[in-house]
């Protein structure tokens, strides 16, 4: 019993930690594998976050409140790609102002609407994305901890599918990756470069700004400006070293939400020392990229604006 | 495209500039801008008669200025930081002294905002959190004639210009405990540290404690998260105590801590809130809250500084003196638990129990049970 009770437990955390990882590493692969670096994730989930908060305290729906974070989100994307894009702007200081803006609105407005604070106030939990199986499974169970508990999170598993379908088996994904590899190629063949990537970036936002609403509307009930704090960093990492595959991201994710299980369950009582257990998700990711994933490659025409020859 | 855009902006910007140059409207406008000048004067006039008159009748302190120093927490942290302006903000409307704060973005923001104050000249600086002390021990020894007041520091009491306000949580924390103790049906309660230190090992103690002296046969899980902003590992950490049966849940850890609030929320057991009155957050699962009150100490300084009657060294406050303290909202707690509790309130304070604050005291009296330490 011990067993499936810390497996249950371990399964938990990583499925409380993955799912906004994943969503926000999702939309960094659009935008890098049409040829944009998108820095400013960390930005576009803080502003998901706060809308996402915002709306569900209005409307009172999660699933719109989820839409409209992403929608915020999308929004940031735009602004990026019309940097990016239409006006060749360096696309990590676009990005990098991004990451300055995007949560000083997100505190702006959340103090404009919310009296002066920084904080939210807290969500009803109706206005939370449900729990399928709800009462099925006694609290503390096996299948409460790994399977009901955090559900909506298997969406996010799910959306890995749809997307992995899109980039390898439709026209479209054919083309954002051939975008980020020779843009000019692309263009003598008709493909309008700019519109792909403009689609790509915008839903590089979108998917950014699921990932923040999800944290506000799932993993805590509420908006305060700590909620995002470098997983947004730590979602550009996941692509890299899941060499920007959808996939790949995905098992990344995975696995820094398992090395954080391992830490939650590892720092009960204080047998080993607090913060080597917190260096454990460091020391494995180094460990899986020395030893099992070797370099990645970047696509070739990431980063390089492209201009259309006159 | 961009060669459009830029067309664009400069036809806008073109038209704007011929309509402003109309000739009429410029008058109009600055007529209408001296009628406004003068209203305005009038009114900081009357405002100033006002806020004079005020001053008078409060003892006039219009003439003390006093800055507080937040760490990198921000003004608006909904614990420590913002209850230190709350306390301060209530001394500038009644004792109508001016207040004002700088928030620290990054440690090195300590050190420049501090010396901004002293260029200004504040009759009293109040740096907020330990993590000030060295900041605040290096510019009160450059600047002797400076007041300083620092939150949660003992080490610069030597300094004669520095006053350390002092808190007993452990006390607010053995009443908490205590309420845990009487309250859990599984006998199992759980405690969650944002990190290992001396101060915030005060708050495992005394909770221990508490819940030791309700109900010698609690089992208490410990979990040190090691952080004060990751709510995921909260939740987890929550989690992980559900499964392994417990049903009240104190945390000491900040951010953290919202997550495992939401965690407790989840699992429909109660959790115990930190700092200030937590209940707003989830009123449903908030059973209690182990109060600081640093807006009372806050504003207790301000009025000594008005008042002439600062005194440096280490200024306590404890529960006689209403500086920590159970949460005012009590709806969750049965009545005679409420009342246990208040008379274990009343004991401390009369000093029949004392609430251990150390290691060492701990362990004389509970034995090992403190893991984190």
């Amino acid at each position: 019993m011990e067993f499936t009770k810390d497996l249950g437990l371990l399964i938990n955390a990583m499925m409380t930690y993955t799912p906004p990882l994943l969503l926000a590493a999702l939309g960094s692969c659009f935008s890098e594998r049409s040829g944009v670096i998108n820095i400013g994730i960390e930005g576009m989930m803080t502003i998901g976050a706060f809308v996402g908060a915002a709306t569900a305290l209005t409307f009172g729906n999660p699933w719109i409140a989820f839409l409209c974070g992403g929608l915020a989100g999308a929004l940031f994307g735009l602004l990026h790609a019309i940097a990016c894009i239409s006006y060749q702007a360096d696309q990590t200081i676009s990005g990098t102002a991004i990451n300055f803006l995007a949560p000083g609105l997100a505190v702006f407005l959340c103090k404009t609407f919310y009296d002066n604070s920084t904080d939210t106030p807290a969500l009803q939990p109706s206005m939370k994305l449900p729990k399928f199986f709800d009462g099925i499974f006694p609290v503390g169970s096996f299948g409460y901890n790994a399977i009901c508990n955090y559900s909506v999170a298997y969406l996010s598993i799910l959306l890995v599918l749809v997307i992995w379908f899109v980039f390898y088996k439709t026209k479209f994904g054919m083309r954002l990756r051939a975008c980020g590899e020779s843009p000019e190629a692309c263009d003598t063949l008709g493909i309008n470069v700019y519109g792909v990537r403009y689609v790509c970036v915008i839903l590089s936002g979108l998917l950014a700004g699921f990932g923040g609403a999800y944290v506000t509307l799932a993993t805590v009930s509420q908006f305060r400006p700590i909620v995002i704090v470098g997983q947004g960093f730590m979602a550009i990492a996941a692509v890299i070293f899941g060499k920007f595959k959808p996939q790949g991201a995905m098992w990344a994710c995975l696995l820094f939400g398992l090395c954080n299980g391992i830490k939650v369950l590892a720092s009960q009582g204080n047998a080993v020392s607090p913060n080597l257990i917190s260096m454990i998700p460091y020391v494995v990711t180094i460990l899986a990229l020395v030893l099992f994933v070797g370099a990645a490659r970047v696509p070739a025409a990431n980063g390089r604006p492209f201009e259309k020859a006159k | 495209m961009k060669k459009k855009v830029l067309a664009l902006v400069l036809t806008a910007a073109m038209a704007l500039s011929m309509t402003a140059c109309g000739a009429a409207e410029t008058a109009t406008t600055t007529a209408e801008s001296v009628v406004e000048e003068v209203a305005s004067e009038a009114a900081e006039t009357v405002a100033e008669e006002v806020s004079e008159a005020a001053a008078e009748a409060t003892g006039d302190y219009a003439d003390i200025k006093i800055g507080m120093v937040t760490d990198v927490g921000g003004v608006n942290d909904g614990s420590f930081n913002q209850s230190s302006w709350e306390g301060l903000q209530r001394a500038g409307d009644t004792l109508g002294c001016q207040v004002k704060y700088l928030e620290s973005k990054t440690d090195a923001d300590y050190a420049s905002n501090l010396e901004t104050f002293i260029d200004e000249e504040y009759d009293l600086i109040i740096a907020v959190g330990y993590q000030l002390a060295d900041a605040v021990k290096a510019a009160a020894t450059e600047n002797p004639d400076q007041k300083f007041a620092i939150i949660d520091d003992s080490s610069n009491a030597d300094l004669p210009n520095v006053t350390c306000l002092m808190f007993k949580q452990a006390q607010a924390s053995y009443l908490v405990g205590y309420v845990a103790g009487l309250t859990t049906k599984s006998n199992t309660v759980g405690f969650v540290l944002g990190m290992s230190t001396a101060t915030m090992n005060e708050f495992g103690y005394g909770y221990c404690a508490g819940v030791l002296d309700a109900n010698p046969d609690a089992k208490i899980l410990q979990q040190n998260a090691n952080s004060f902003a990751d709510t995921a590992a909260g939740k987890s950490a929550a989690t992980a105590m559900v499964t392994d049966g417990a049903d009240v849940i104190f945390h000491a850890a900040g951010g953290t801590g919202l997550g495992v609030i939401e965690g407790c929320t989840d699992a429909k057991i109660w959790a115990i809130g930190v700092d200030s009155d937590q209940s707003v957050i989830a009123p449903e699962t908030i059973l209690t809250s182990a109060m600081k009150r640093v807006d009372n100490a806050c504003f207790d300084a301000a009025k000594n500084v008005c008042e002439g009657s600062l005194t440096s060294g280490v200024v306590t406050y404890d529960l006689s003196s209403e500086g920590v303290d159970i949460a005012p909202t009590t709806t969750n707690i049965p009545a005679d638990v409420l009342e246990k509790v208040n008379e274990q309130k009343a004991k401390i304070i009369s000093g029949e129990v004392v609430v251990p604050e150390t290691q060492a005291d701990f362990e004389a009296k509970y034995g090992d049970v403190y893991e984190l330490d």
